[in-house]
């Protein structure tokens, strides 16, 4: 099979996936408003103040991107599970990881990148200035993709399980504590005045190890649950 | 012997620990042992009653 | 010798030779932990003399301790064994691993308990977000994904492999949490708590806390070759031995 070959399937995997997801904006929508809401109700549930609020901004904003992310996980594999196309894509001579990773992109496309995108106007209402406003978004948008990838494992080995939404939250969300770790302390960092480089390398490197071994673990999982 | 248990006015946090321990490991073994009975039982009924019906079948 | 160790192995990973084996071993394993619990129990109240700093509640690190260890070891045997099921298609391995994963959560969960009962009149709280405690914490998580995946999958087959893979990416990923927690907690310069003792006592409580250790590793033994007999037998109840075995057994 020549690389472009390769290519070719990937790109169209992707292209399907936004096109069915842009048919779907509801539920991409929905995610968004419940981001949105969750930031929303922490000034009502702590304090209106500004000072409390910009100690918390950051991990509160990371926490909710991260329950945001947990539920659009379950659309990224069930749909196509239960209409069949899973197991055709299975048959596919082009690895499994490689269409994976092609649904993983798309997933992140329409669920991780508009947190990025609406997260100035969350940090801003929880009194973050603009320097941190703009190192929450580098944050986010190297961690995002890590969430969509880890989470595309749990998403595989709960496909057509009883409960499987909560179950996915179960299994996911302690390997999303390094992701938070770093995206968050970056931001504390640089609020305290302090280095931040260390973070965002670290960041990096988990989503370049995320982008090499997870969709081989999705593939697997994906195999498990089918076959 | 009240000595022992007060442990110098740590004894609460000591036996809370030690008895919770002692408390998990032995309910976890029963508990083993009883479920591990439990499944024989309902096993050996279900062989049984399929031995019975192939029996007949034959007959 | 290799040879003769992979013959060894291959004989008892047929579920038929290991229940066989197992059966037998099991009483010896009770034996051996029974005995090291109780010398431990004693050398932890009798022998071990009081801390001059922390005074008596200082004996709760003998289970404390060997508890964390346990806990932790479990977890890399579950995923070792998931790794050969997995791989090699051991059947024998992927049920070893579930029979492991609810005496690992124990485990966790009184590593979790002793420490706080230890905290409180060590350091005057129950909890502290120390990085020990914290990854504690996300270990328990990890067991529990694990027992809930395996129980909400009918399919023994299929939950068997799906818990066995989220086995090994909790297992990569375990020591980046650890270290991911460890430098958030120097970063937040939070408590961080380790059992401090006196040079010359030191010998003699670390005896002490591993023949506890090694009498919980024979606990963790014999209960989960028991576990593991009934989930040999839960699944191969189709086929002839067991069969036999459960008919021979009321006559």
């Amino acid at each position: 099979m020549t690389e472009d070959g390769l290519f070719v399937a990937w790109r169209a995997m992707l292209v399907r996936d936004l096109t069915l997801a842009m048919r779907r904006r509801a539920d991409v929508l929905t995610s968004l408003f419940f981001f949105i809401i969750v930031v929303s109700l922490f000034p009502l549930g702590v304090s209106p103040e500004m000072a409390v609020l910009r100690g918390i901004a950051p991990g509160v904003i990371w926490v909710a991107a991260l329950l945001a992310t947990m539920l659009s996980l379950g659309r990224m594999f069930s749909d196509d599970h239960q209409d069949g196309s899973l197991e055709q894509m299975l048959l596919l001579p082009q690895p499994l990881s490689l269409l994976v990773l092609g649904k993983v992109l798309a997933h992140w496309l329409v669920s991780g990148l508009p947190l990025v995108l609406l997260s100035p106007l969350l940090g801003m209402q929880l009194g973050l200035g603009a320097d941190a406003i703009g190192l929450l978004m580098l944050t986010l948008l190297l961690g995002t993709p890590v969430l969509s990838l880890i989470g595309a494992i749990g998403a595989g080995l709960t496909l057509g399980v009883r409960g499987g939404g909560v179950l996915v939250s179960l299994l996911v969300l302690p390997l999303y504590i390094p992701v938070l770790i770093f995206g968050t302390g970056a931001v504390d960092a640089s609020l305290g005045g302090m280095d931040y480089e260390g973070h965002l390398s670290l960041l990096g490197a988990f989503l370049v190890m995320a982008l090499l071994t997870t969709p081989l673990a999705t593939a697997a999982a994906l195999r498990i649950s089918v076959e | 012997m009240s000595d022992f248990f007060s442990m110098g006015g740590h004894g609460f946090y000591i036996w809370a620990s030690y008895g919770m321990t002692a408390l998990f490991m032995i309910v976890e073994v029963l508990v083993v042992v009883l479920s591990n009975r439990a499944v024989r039982q309902r096993l050996t009924r279900m062989v049984r009653a399929e031995a019975r019906t192939s029996h007949r079948q034959k007959d | 010798m290799g040879f003769k160790n992979s013959i060894a192995w291959y004989y008892f990973s047929s579920p038929k030779n290991f229940y066989a084996l197992a059966g037998k071993l099991i009483p010896w394993f009770w034996v051996l932990a029974i005995g090291l619990i109780g010398v431990g129990l004693y050398m932890s109240f009798f022998v071990a003399p009081t801390d001059y700093k922390q005074g008596e509640s200082y004996r709760i690190i003998f289970i404390h301790v060997p508890a964390a260890w346990m806990s932790m070891f479990i977890y890399l045997v579950m995923a070792a064994y998931a790794i050969i099921g997995l791989a090699w298609k051991v059947r024998m391995a992927d049920m070893m691993a579930s029979a492991l994963a609810p005496t690992g959560a124990m485990f966790t969960f009184l590593a979790l308990w002793t420490g706080a009962f230890w905290g409180k009149p060590t350091w005057g709280t129950y909890w502290v977000w120390d990085a020990r405690l914290t990854s504690e914490l996300i270990l328990l998580f990890l067991y529990i994904g694990f027992i809930s995946l395996q129980s909400a999958i009918d399919d023994p087959r299929r939950a068997a492999k799906a818990s066995g893979l989220l086995a090994i990416v909790g297992v990569i990923n375990l020591p980046i949490i650890y270290f991911s927690v460890k430098w958030w907690n120097t970063l937040h310069q939070g408590a961080s708590v380790s059992p401090t003792m006196a040079p010359k006592m030191a010998s003699i409580m670390l005896t002490t806390m591993l023949i506890m250790a090694i009498g919980f590793w024979m606990y963790t033994i014999a209960v989960v070759l028991m576990r593991a007999r009934r989930i040999v037998l839960e699944r191969e109840r189709q086929t002839g031995w067991v069969r036999e075995l459960l008919l021979g057994e009321g006559k």
